[in-house]
């Protein structure tokens, strides 16, 4: 197995717990640390393509400093729902989160 | 071109990003607090007159990241329009409190931003982060009832299903970019025709659509859309509605006539290495339409209602895409325009009702027709236009989408669909008809008229008169939509 595969295999295996998670948990922290695995299995796609898989550009380094600047962005904000939803709901389950449906 | 020499074609997003700023500013000098919406309305002026000079301009700037080009410009006006309006009718909202009307602005100018970068972005860089910009916005957006339970669930939905949704997108970029080498679509295209394989092609199209079929709400990716649009202010719940989702379909066509077809071009004929998603396409718009107009059946509350019907509508819109040609293109960006005007006289007379009966169930809107018989009857006009029958446009508009299938002689089973479709979506369009108009006769409703701002009363009527006047003569939008179809490059 060269590089480039050795990367590609942690990057899945790193996607595949992140959906795991997300489709699992019912604690709205706990699907976002899967949002989290997900874009840093990208990160790494992008990295390790951009290193093995014969670039000559920096475009997918430059890419992953973006998308980690935009995933704490993100993180922030879904932060900010989730508290607010804990003082009105008193619970960050997502399952309890159920008065809009039909 | 390099950066500095670009500065000249954007001047359109450097006044927007001077007038969030300057919008902000305005909030902190308390003698100057009430100029906000004025100062955000004559900075909306200014930039749709950048906009006008800019006509016809095709250049690529800031180093291929995005592009000026009659197609962008087309989704510009209606992103401006649809910003301006809904600004408008938020100052007289009581669901957007007084004290966060600097937030609101500026996240609304915000996302304003990102739809035109969307709109524009040629580089898979660019793509995520417009379509990020108008993402994060969104979802404080959806949150700016802070007391509001339902407020506070519809912004962690959207938080949720967006982030997953543009995860899986970014998965899939990551893979095109390994597979092709380069950011630029454009290179994308140039390398897949030389070496890539359609197995690669396929995985990459599939997580993509994931990202793009998010943002315009197609199923099977539309979950979050009743839940938010019935939970969100109802100002945002109609920008929603036509903004983010006009702005899903531009980077839609943008990606896919330049990556995934053989000329990467608008002049294309065939899918890139037969990757059939012509055929993904038509099967995804029937489900789309269906879920849309059954759904909508059983709803009790107008805005969740019309969440289900702007599905339906997006699963018409779909159709444009099982047919590759400029063509199903024009059905599409006329279909568009047309959708934008009816769904926002249908949401602008829904925020009047809340803000004067603080309600948003169709029982609410019980004897409209006697309390307010001009908004009433404007009503039914764009609630006929969104069930597409004569003589309103939705009629016209449907009949180019379906035209498309006949012309390009395939799919004739989805024109069967779409056809059925429209007769199911009789029935719920005018079960809001019949509560405005005939009361049963035990029933007791005031018949105390209801006085409407006169802004908000001439932005419905407008904008529900323009589906009238499009049913009559639409030549010109055709026009302007058959001079609009035209990338940078060609």
């Amino acid at each position: 197995m060269n590089l480039l595969e050795s990367y590609l295999v942690i990057s899945s295996i790193l996607f595949s717990l992140g959906i795991f998670g997300i489709v699992t948990r019912r604690n709205a922290i706990a699907i976002l640390m899967g949002i989290e695995l997900i874009l840093n299995s990208a990160n790494i796609n992008f990295v390790a393509f951009n290193r093995f898989g014969g670039m000559h550009k920096l475009d997918g380094h430059i890419f992953t400093i973006f998308v980690i600047v935009l995933a704490a962005a993100e993180a922030a904000v879904a932060l900010a729902i989730i508290i607010n939803l804990f003082k009105n709901a008193g619970s960050v389950d997502v399952d309890e989160a159920n008065t809009l449906k039909g | 071109m390099s950066n500095f020499s670009s500065i000249a074609y954007y001047i359109p997003e450097l006044i927007l990003v001077i007038l969030i700023l300057s919008v902000i500013v305005i909030d902190l000098i308390p003698s100057l607090q009430d100029l906000k919406f004025p100062v955000a309305f004559i900075g909306l002026g200014l930039l749709a007159l950048a906009l006008n000079l800019s006509h016809g301009v095709k250049a690529s700037i800031f180093m291929d990241l995005i592009v000026v080009d009659p197609f962008s410009h087309f989704f510009k006006w209606i992103f401006v329009l649809a910003t301006a309006s809904i600004l408008l009718v938020s100052r007289y909202s009581v669901e957007v409190e007084e004290e966060n009307h600097v937030e609101y602005i500026s996240l609304m100018l915000m996302i304003l931003l990102g739809l035109f970068l969307m709109a524009s972005s040629t580089n898979l860089l660019m793509i995520y982060l417009a379509i990020e910009l108008v993402s994060i916005p969104s979802y404080i957006l959806a949150g700016m009832k802070k007391n509001d339970r339902a407020s506070n669930e519809a912004s962690l939905k959207y938080v949720i299903f967006g982030s997953f949704a543009s995860g899986l997108m970014l998965f899939g970029l990551s893979w095109l970019y390994g597979i092709s080498g380069s950011t630029n679509i454009l290179d994308i295209h140039a390398a897949l025709l030389t070496n890539g394989n359609q197995f690669l092609v396929y995985m990459s199209l599939m997580m993509i659509m994931v990202g793009f079929g998010y943002k315009i709400s197609m199923a099977p990716f539309h979950y979050w859309t009743p839940d938010v649009y019935e939970g969100s202010p109802t100002p945002v719940t109609a920008f929603f509605s036509i903004g983010p989702k006009a702005a899903g379909f531009a980077i839609l066509i943008r990606v896919l006539y330049t990556i995934f077809t053989n000329d990467g071009s608008l002049n294309a004929t065939s899918p890139l290495y037969d990757v059939n998603w012509t055929l993904i396409f038509a099967v995804l718009a029937a489900i789309t339409m269906t879920i849309g107009n059954f759904l909508a059946l059983h709803q009790e509350n107008v805005k969740r209602l019309l969440a289900f019907s702007s599905i339906s509508h997006v699963g018409f819109m779909l159709i444009a895409f099982t047919v590759i040609g400029t063509e199903a293109l024009t059905a599409l960006l006329f279909y568009l325009v047309i959708y934008f005007f009816m769904t926002l006289s249908a949401f602008i007379i829904a925020i009047f009702i809340k803000n004067k009966l603080d309600t948003d169930t169709i029982d609410g809107w019980k004897g409209l027709a006697i309390r307010n018989p001009l908004i009433s009857a404007f009503m039914v006009i764009s609630l006929v236009s969104l069930a597409g029958l004569p003589p309103t446009a939705g009629f016209v508009g449907k009949f180019y989408l379906l035209a498309v299938l006949f012309r390009a002689k395939t799919f004739y089973w989805l024109a069967v669909v779409a056809i059925l479709n429209s007769i199911v979506s009789l029935y719920y369009y005018f079960k809001i008809i019949k509560s405005m108009y005939f009361l049963n006769e035990e029933e007791e409703v005031s018949s105390e008229p209801l006085e409407v701002n006169p802004y908000v009363k001439w932005t419905a009527i407008l904008f529900s008169a323009q589906t009238l006047l499009f049913y009559f003569y639409w030549t010109p939008l055709i026009e302007f939509i058959n001079r609009s179809l035209s990338f940078w490059n060609s």
